[in-house]
């Protein structure tokens, strides 16, 4: 258990980085409060398996440091900062028993069999194994091998953090939702430090109290899941985070107002003057079909189950919308409304007023 | 030029992996195999395809029966999950292959590749290899060289499972498209729900080697023939408990109760209602409280889903919104009864009312 | 059914069928035919019966020879299989070396059998031969074609050198297949050096070790060319191995229907010894 901070971490695979390409992971500053559940999103090459690496000690960074609650680990090998993995790719000790497999990193460290037994029975309760202890390890199915891995982390009394690594890749669309659920649980009950890496939103929004966004290498935004959904940093965290993403209009600043086709949107933020790229913000949660507003045609309409995506063209580009399960959606025409408080101005990408980097 | 499974099976010594089967999709049909790993869908595509032989009934192919014919006679397509690419040939000579095999003309092929490089967007990566592509391209690669030739039958096999969420997001609306102007029958198979319902078209609910359902997307979503098809269609899964009807009364074992909708018989029922129509805030006249323990509270930023124990037994509520709960409280929810389905002993739907009631 | 299809591929497997009856089925019908008859030559045949099985199997000239044959294989056994794993586990699994040790690895198996025995055979020569002159020198008295203990030595230490890259090669395929995550996740667990080996590289190498296992038992028992142009069975018949011994009654004594018969029980030993070890390696895989 321990606070983690991060301190103007950077890290390039090349040995003279020249270029802010050549870096797989930009300048980094951060502070990982002590068993909060932490994810870590992006889609693939952002550099956030770089940045797992970085804290398990697979890496040395190529500047900066890393702290666990003040103490410079930075150069520790992984098996001297007391942390705990799960993979992609569920590892079990095949030819153990799941007891066995439970009690190996306890016995590795010298632990007398009675402490393990007892440790063991726990952590078997709490990742339902408790039934197959006695099976054999390669038995199991990916699910159940996961909830392994995941049990040699949680039996250890020293783990400083617990790592995660896209941990459902190879697990079913059906029981991925179950073990999400249990990892949740898991972390309500054990006061461990969870970091958590996927590329999917579902998985890191559900999961973490707070969610690092990456991008290209750099972090885009921190925050807990209503944050990152109700006022994203950057256009790529309102196009990342939600299914669909953020809808992103061009449009013309005046006096720090939004227009679209001469026509003024009501917008939670105001444009600072300043040359460059100006974009509104909404997500298709916050428009709706009103008598007034920005004039669009329906394109297209999928059903979703309990809401519809219906897809319309407007001068200011593609505005997606949902409309809940039998509400009525206008055939051709229509006049979308969005809503004032969700609606915000980004320059160069940033949210307007708030520009530069978290 | 339908396809049409006549009585297919497949056993493999005493297992059987697929039950007879009858099945017809019509041409320039979009169809859906739904179902979890294992429930068949990967040996049924295959019978499809032809590349492996049914152990009982015949496939039938524009009214022929093509049962034994070898596959590279069937002019059929195939995507599967991994990207399968040729690794020593560019992305042009991938796409381009099918039609060197057909011994088209070096200009009609070089126009074709051209046109399907530019729908799939894969036209600056032509001269490279595959190994230099990012996933989502190599599989667009693997998807152009499917669909460059005439294929009467095309299989996708789970064809965006192994794509970043996003990138599935984008296909996945640009599938139906590359589709639309085509006659041949196309068959996808998914493990998602969501997915299926985005790509509209039919859906066969697959469960344990049976089709437990059959038809237009939306309507089997709406009204499952049974709880094994409700149970594929359901992400979050579908919140089940038995009931029991008793003079105009139905009972749930958590002590919660409703007036029975009329010519629901007495008797024992499994009742379904999806986590969606389970809320807590009182979404309709006909909602009845069920109060558990909350056991795990996902909070996405847009939904809550609430995982609770009401009486032991598990329920899981989604809704609209940021609803914070504090585990292991008791917590109030209401569930709309008005939208639940009830499935007698077999299994089967209980048709309450002709008109059918929206899900 | 369309029919045609599945004929076609008759037309394609025909000629393997017709080489395998060649080069299998008739000469084992005639060994057949051979042991249960007393032949002199000029096709002359007596029926035997089971005469020849019953006295080979009680002769002690035979067990003599299986016991040698046993020995070898054991001995060569023990020695190869733990030595190619440990230098499989010394091998550099990225980089350019490994290129190199896989060449290295990979030459003694490109040398014709009989040039091993020749090569052997020369230097193991007290008077000249680089090993048998060294080891004379340093004091050891060494004469591998007049002491037995020194012409085992010698065929053991041909065999071993001969055929451990084989070991080796086939060790290491198994140990580049195991995915990084598994040392990863080992040292995070804490696991030692032996731990690792015992519960991640070993399970994983299972299966090439029982094919590596199975091929140096089958062909150990076989061997012939090399012992044959090393020591000729000799001195006496203290390193006659069972191959030795069938040929020597077969083309030396020119006893047909014996020869026949021993050998067939030398194919019936080799198979039961192979099944048992397959059995017993592969047994609770399949679970």
């Amino acid at each position: 258990m321990a606070r983690i901070t991060l301190k103007n971490l950077k890290h390039a695979y090349m040995p003279n980085p020249v270029n802010d390409e050549d870096w797989a992971l930009k300048e980094l500053n951060l502070d990982w409060d002590d068993g909060g559940a932490y994810a870590l999103l992006g889609p693939s090459g952002c550099g956030k398996t770089t940045l797992l690496n970085l804290i398990s000690g697979l890496l040395t960074p190529s500047h900066g440091s890393i702290l666990f609650d003040d103490h410079d680990v930075t150069r520790l090998p992984p098996e001297q900062r007391k942390i705990a993995q799960v993979f992609q790719f569920p590892v079990v000790y095949d030819t153990m028993t799941v007891y066995d497999n439970l009690a190996f990193p306890l016995r590795n460290r010298g632990v007398d069999e009675t402490t393990v037994n007892k440790r063991v029975l726990e952590v078997a309760e709490m990742n339902d194994l408790t039934a197959t202890l006695g099976n054999r390890a390669s038995g199991l199915t990916a699910d159940g091998k996961q909830k392994i891995s995941l049990g040699r982390g949680l039996v250890r009394t020293d783990v400083n953090a617990i790592l995660f690594d896209e941990p459902l890749t190879v697990i079913d669309p059906h029981l991925k939702f179950q073990l999400r659920s249990k990892l949740k649980e898991l972390h309500t009950r054990v006061p461990n430090t969870m970091i958590y890496v996927t590329h999917d939103q579902t998985e890191a929004i559900t999961f973490a109290d707070k969610v690092v966004v990456m991008n290209v290498g750099e972090v885009v935004q921190v925050g807990t899941p209503k944050e990152l959904f109700e006022e994203p940093h950057h256009t790529f965290v309102g196009h990342f985070i939600g299914s669909p993403g953020m809808n992103v209009l061009a449009c013309e600043v005046k006096n720090g107002h939004a227009y679209i086709a001469g026509k003024k949107i009501a917008t939670a933020n105001k444009a600072v003057a300043k040359a460059g790229k100006s974009e509104i913000g909404v997500r298709p949660e916050f428009v709706k079909f009103a008598r007034q507003g920005l004039e669009a045609r329906v394109v297209k309409v999928s059903d979703a189950g309990r809401f519809s995506v219906v897809e319309t063209d407007s001068a200011g580009g593609r505005v997606r919308l949902l409309v809940e399960e039998g509400g009525a959606i206008p055939s051709e025409t229509a006049r979308l409304e969005f809503d004032p408080a969700a609606t915000r101005i980004y320059s160069n990408g940033w949210l307007a007023g708030r520009e530069g980097r978290p | 030029m339908a396809l049409e499974l006549k009585n297919v099976g497949k056993k493999v010594g005493a297992d059987v992996h697929i039950h007879p089967t009858d099945l017809t999709f019509e041409p320039g049909s979009f169809n859906i195999l739904l179902g979890t790993t294992l429930a068949g869908k990967t040996t049924l595509m295959q019978m499809m395809a032809g590349l492996e032989k049914p152990t009982s009934g015949e496939v039938w192919f524009d009214g022929r029966n093509v049962t034994g014919t070898a596959v590279q006679k069937r002019n059929v397509s195939m995507v599967y999950q991994q990207f399968i690419n040729y690794p020593n040939m560019s992305v042009f000579d991938n796409i381009a292959s099918p039609l060197r095999v057909a011994r088209l003309p070096a200009e009609e092929i070089r126009t074709r590749v051209g046109e399907m490089a530019e729908l799939m967007r894969i036209s600056a990566m032509l001269d490279r290899r595959p190994s230099e592509l990012s996933g989502g391209q190599q599989q667009r690669t693997a998807m152009a060289r499917a669909l460059v030739k005439d294929s009467d039958l095309i299989l996708l096999d789970e064809p965006l499972a192994n794509l970043d969420f996003k990138l599935r997001e984008e296909m996945r609306d640009e599938l139906p498209r590359l589709f639309a102007e085509r006659n041949c029958v196309v068959v996808y198979a998914t493990t998602e729900p969501t997915e299926a319902l985005l790509l509209g078209g039919q859906t066969a609910a697959m469960h344990e080697g049976r089709v437990v359902d059959f038809g237009p997307t939306g309507d089997i979503y709406r009204n499952p023939s049974g709880l094994e098809s409700a149970k594929v269609f359901s992400e979050p899964p579908i919140n089940l408990a038995r009931a029991s009807v008793k003079s105009g009364w139905v009972l749930l074992d958590e002590g919660v109760s409703w007036k029975a909708d009329k010519g629901l018989a007495e008797g024992e029922y499994t009742i379904g209602i999806r986590p969606h129509h389970v809320s807590p805030v009182r979404q309709s006249t006909r909602s009845v409280v069920i109060e558990g323990k909350v056991k795990v509270a996902e909070l996405t930023g847009s939904e809550s889903i609430i995982h609770f124990h009401a009486h032991d037994h598990p329920w899981v509520s989604l809704s609209h919104g940021v609803h914070p709960f504090e585990t292991g409280r008791f917590a109030r929810f209401y569930a709309d009864m008005s939208k639940c389905f009830y499935f007698d002993a077999d299994g089967h739907l209980v048709d309450l009312s002709p008109a059918g009631k929206a899900a | 059914m369309n029919k045609t299809v599945n004929q076609k591929a008759w037309f394609f497997v025909a000629p393997v069928l017709i080489l395998v009856a060649f080069n299998a089925i008739v000469p084992l019908m005639t060994v057949v035919n051979y042991s249960v008859q007393e032949t002199f030559g000029d096709n002359v045949f007596f029926w035997a019966g089971l005469r020849w099985f019953e006295e080979i199997l009680r002769s002690p000239r035979f067990h003599d020879a299986l016991g040698r044959q046993l020995f070898f294989t054991g001995t060569i056994l023990a020695i190869e299989i733990p030595l190619g794993v440990i230098i499989a586990l010394a091998m550099p699994r990225k980089g350019p070396w490994v290129s190199v040790c896989l060449v290295l690895m990979a030459m003694p198996l490109l040398i014709p059998w009989n040039v091993v025995g020749a090569m052997w055979n020369i230097f193991g020569l007290p008077e000249i031969g680089l090993l048998g002159k060294t080891l004379n020198t340093i004091g050891f008295d060494y004469n591998y074609t007049r002491q037995p203990g020194d012409a085992w030595f010698t065929l053991i230490l041909m065999d071993v050198w001969h055929w451990t890259s084989l070991v080796v090669l086939l060790a290491y395929a198994g140990l580049v297949s195991i995915p990084d995550a598994y040392y990863q996740a080992a040292r995070i667990d804490g696991a030692s050096s032996w731990a690792i080996f015992r519960y991640i590289q070993l399970p994983k190498m299972k299966r090439v070790l029982t094919i590596a296992v199975l091929l140096r038992f089958m062909d150990s028992f076989n061997i012939y060319t090399e012992p044959s142009v090393l020591t000729g069975g000799g001195p006496g018949n203290s390193t006659t191995l069972l191959s030795l011994d069938l040929v020597k009654i077969a083309l030396g004594q020119f006893d047909l229907g014996p020869a026949a018969a021993m050998s067939l029980i030398y194919f019936l030993v080799i198979l039961l010894f192979s099944w048992i070890f397959y059995t017993v390696m592969t047994r609770g895989e399949e679970q």
